[in-house]
């Protein structure tokens, strides 16, 4: 980190350090006990980690031929990536865990930390903030840079941003492991971390617009266009949702303003697209710019880009009431969550085909290379996930997918088989650049990953679809005499088998993720340092 | 015409953040915000009572145990689920929920009717070994509930809650603490106060079976023991379905 900054912003960067632990002191002091506290130390400490890390080389002169300006920015894409990783292990540990409890409950140690209730949060959260967050923030400078031809706008907010929706990440994880949660699915972290986020997005949106004002290229690139609804959406649903009273300005515990049925409602808008704008907005342009970039091809079709994705930004926010049907909530807002999810078909239909209609005449490159086979996977999966999306969105198939593990096998053909694959895609793209490499250090390992992953996937996926249907059918059933055939307890008895079976498929991509960070870290390990003619921005350009 | 707008709108970042921002906020306003006004004509049931400083508090474990990952609160009204839970749920059951716990998975049955179904012994031991009362249950074991109940929040988390609109009374919040404990110890001198405070319907009982100590089981099971009892609304709204 400290190596690509200048004298000047060491000073500065030092100083939000002493700020982040003094904020931290204050939290600790003023909370005296409990998860507030235990957060106020976190900061605390990582605050003074960074002021010795920074003031060790305070005033170290800067590396000789620290020619800024013609080079890209990517210290920060590394440490993401890095982080990334990370929290993949964090989260699929924890998801392939939960999934054996489920199948061997007797495994359970008896310390609340490693309850099942306590652990799913911390899967979900490690899963979509951590491993996904961490790798839209780490891609997103990456691509912006490239698709500008600019560096980033500043040295130091980049390390701002990955350092302080870690700090989010830790606090959310670790609160739920001793007890604190708002409970809202996908959003359980507390109000003060939900501040804290709200500041770390401004400063990521505000890097964001400052390095396209430099841009050399007239035009945004469509993956931009992409990363930018993914910030600016999220930071919408992640505001209203969040709202809430603190019980007291020193505790951990709040209470969110919304309730009963607008809170179902807020929960669902928030929750559906939190799926559509971070799991899917936000790695449509990982897809838009690492695909053509891997397989030397330009998108298929620029007029169906644009149909995409305004169709998606308009389309998705209306789908949340999908969660609802046959709820308390009123009939037509149901219908209308109904109609636009089949309506949403056609933009995500439009992306997918764009994507794979981009691999045209280089299908040669998709058998041989598995890094660009993870890409058309995710393409593939991102299809087949919309379509199952969209059809147990109709109310009648709703009221046997509901509330059962079909819900749950649709999440992973989404998350495994699309966001993780992509991500998988852009890693290995990205890091043998990092490293100044021409490959992985390992090629065979990527193949064995790639294997691992869809694997996995597919025996995840498809022991949920038979579990949920399993589950739909017998809570429907009834006999002759008109009486409900099977007990609750027997319809768990059923789910055994596939349950097993799931853990299994977890496992599998959890071995392949475990490859993946092996490798890169082998990959990292052996950096050179390479200048590529056309990996720069394109003029040195004077400060704004 | 269009695209040619669209090739000029790539030009400015301004310009496309402004697009996106109207483009993604049309359909929250549609859905949600006549939600607001629907609440003023939604009736919210006379008998709906708040739940009991006890039952607030085993509603927080139910949260921080993750409860809601596995059981749905939320009957939808569909036959079989009419006939295996009992009646389906109303909005205003849940009007004074902050957060609602409607859930999304069923990994463990629906719990919105579950109040007064089972004995408090029976919640006891399932949740201290669920296998031993259901051998084919893959329901994790809570042993640690029988811990004492730290009930120093709950004046605090019942006048945010007044603050939010559910209906908690200055003595209510004010005796929140000696509340939850005389919930538990019906032969209590307190527990007269607690039926002044709140009422006749709220249970009075030692949930976890020992009225000399409050533990977090007295709390969950309250909690539990609660579930679709604060209005008859729904069973009067469904005639023939009557508990």
């Amino acid at each position: 980190m400290q190596a690509s900054l200048t004298t000047a912003e060491r000073q500065i960067g030092t100083g939000l350090a002493v700020t982040l632990a003094l904020g931290g002191l204050v939290m600790a002091a003023a909370a005296r006990h409990g998860v507030m506290a235990v957060h106020g130390a976190m900061a605390l400490a990582l605050g003074l980690g960074l002021v010795f890390r920074l003031g060790a080389v305070l005033y170290d002169v800067a590396p000789a031929g620290l020619d800024r300006a013609s080079r890209y920015d990517d210290g920060p894409t590394r440490f993401g990536i890095w982080m990334t990783l990370t929290w993949a292990m964090i989260g699929m540990v924890a998801g392939v865990w939960v999934a054996t409890l489920l199948y061997w409950p007797e495994a359970t140690p008896p310390w609340p930390a490693t309850s099942f209730g306590r652990l799913r949060p911390v899967h979900t959260t490690g899963i979509i903030f951590g491993f996904g967050g961490n790798a839209l923030i780490a891609t997103s400078f990456w691509v912006l840079q490239r698709t500008s031809r600019a560096r980033l706008a500043d040295a130091l907010s980049p390390w701002v941003v990955l350092i302080g929706y870690n700090l989010f990440c830790a606090w959310a994880v670790t609160g739920y492991l001793m007890g604190t949660t708002q409970s809202k699915e996908y959003a359980e972290a507390e109000w003060y971390a939900d501040l804290w986020l709200v500041v770390v997005w401004v400063i990521y949106f505000t890097l964001y617009l400052r390095t396209l004002a430099r841009r050399a290229e007239p035009h945004i690139y469509v993956a931009n266009w992409y990363y930018m609804a993914f910030i600016l959406v999220v930071a919408m649903l992640h505001v209203v949702n969040n709202i809430a009273l603190p019980v007291s300005w020193a505790g951990a515990k709040s209470y969110t303003v919304w309730s009963g049925v607008q809170d179902a409602m807020i929960q669902w808008w928030y929750g559906h697209n939190a799926v559509a704008f971070f799991l899917t907005a936000g790695f449509l342009g990982m897809l838009y710019y690492f695909l053509p970039v891997r397989s030397g091809r330009p998108i298929w079709s620029y007029r169906l880009s644009i149909l995409s994705f305004w169709g998606i930004v308009f389309f998705y926010i209306w789908v949340g009431s999908h969660h609802l049907h046959y709820t308390a909530l009123p009939y037509w807002v149901q219908t209308l969550g109904m109609t636009f999810s089949v309506m949403l078909l056609v933009p995500s239909w439009a992306s997918a085909g764009n994507a794979i209609a981009t691999l045209n005449g280089a299908w040669g490159r998709v058998r041989d290379d598995a890094t660009l086979r993870f890409m058309f996977v995710a393409a593939v999966f991102y299809g087949l996930s919309t379509f199952e999306g969209s059809f147990l969105a109709i109310r009648p198939v709703n009221s046997l997918s509901h509330y059962t593990d079909w819900t749950v096998g649709h999440v992973h053909s989404g998350t495994l088989g699309w966001v993780a694959m992509i991500i998988f895609g852009a890693i290995y793209s990205i890091v043998p650049q990092l490293a100044g490499r021409e490959a992985m250090a390992w090629p065979k390992a990527v193949e064995w990953h790639f294997w691992l992953a869809v694997l996995g996937t597919l025996v995840y996926v498809i022991a949920m679809w038979n579990a949920g249907i399993t589950q739909g059918l017998m809570w429907r059933a009834y006999d002759a005499n008109g009486a409900l055939s099977y007990s609750f307890l027997q319809s768990v008895q059923a789910m055994a088998p596939y349950y097993l079976l799931r853990a299994i498929g977890g496992a599998m991509f959890l071995g392949g993720a475990v490859l993946c960070t092996l490798n890169c870290r082998a990959t990292l390990r052996q950096s050179r340092t390479r200048d590529l003619a056309h990996d720069r921005p394109l003029a040195a350009q004077p400060a704004e | 015409m269009i695209l040619r707008l669209h090739y000029n709108l790539e030009k400015l970042s301004m310009g496309l953040v402004g697009a996106i921002i109207l483009a993604a906020s049309i359909g929250g306003l549609v859905e949600i915000a006549p939600l607001f006004t629907i609440d003023e004509t939604i009736e919210i049931p006379a008998d709906l009572r708040p739940l009991t400083p006890l039952e607030l508090a085993g509603r927080e474990i139910y949260m921080r145990e993750g409860c809601y990952a596995c059981h749905s609160q939320m009957v939808r009204s569909l036959a079989d689920e009419i006939d295996r839970y009992g009646p389906y749920s109303l909005a205003s059951e849940s009007a004074y929920d902050h957060p609602m716990l409607w859930g999304s998975k069923r990994t463990g049955p629906d719990l919105a009717r579950l109040g007064e179904k089972y004995s408090d012994a029976w919640q006891v031991a399932h949740l201290t070994d669920p296998r031993a009362v259901v051998p084919a249950s893959i329901m994790p074991a809570y042993p640690w509930l029988m811990q004492p109940l730290d009930t120093s929040g709950l004046s605090g988390a019942l006048a945010t809650l007044a603050r939010l609109g559910v209906p908690y009374d200055a003595a209510m919040i004010q005796g929140a603490e000696a509340d939850a404990l005389a919930q538990s110890r019906p032969d209590s001198a307190a527990a007269e106060a607690f039926r002044d405070r709140h009422g006749d319907r709220p249970a009075l009982r030692a949930f976890d079976g020992d009225p000399s100590r409050l533990t977090e089981m007295d709390a969950v099971v309250a909690y539990l023991q609660s579930l679709g009892t604060q209005t008859a609304a729904a069973h009067l709204a469904q005639e023939g379905t009557a508990p």
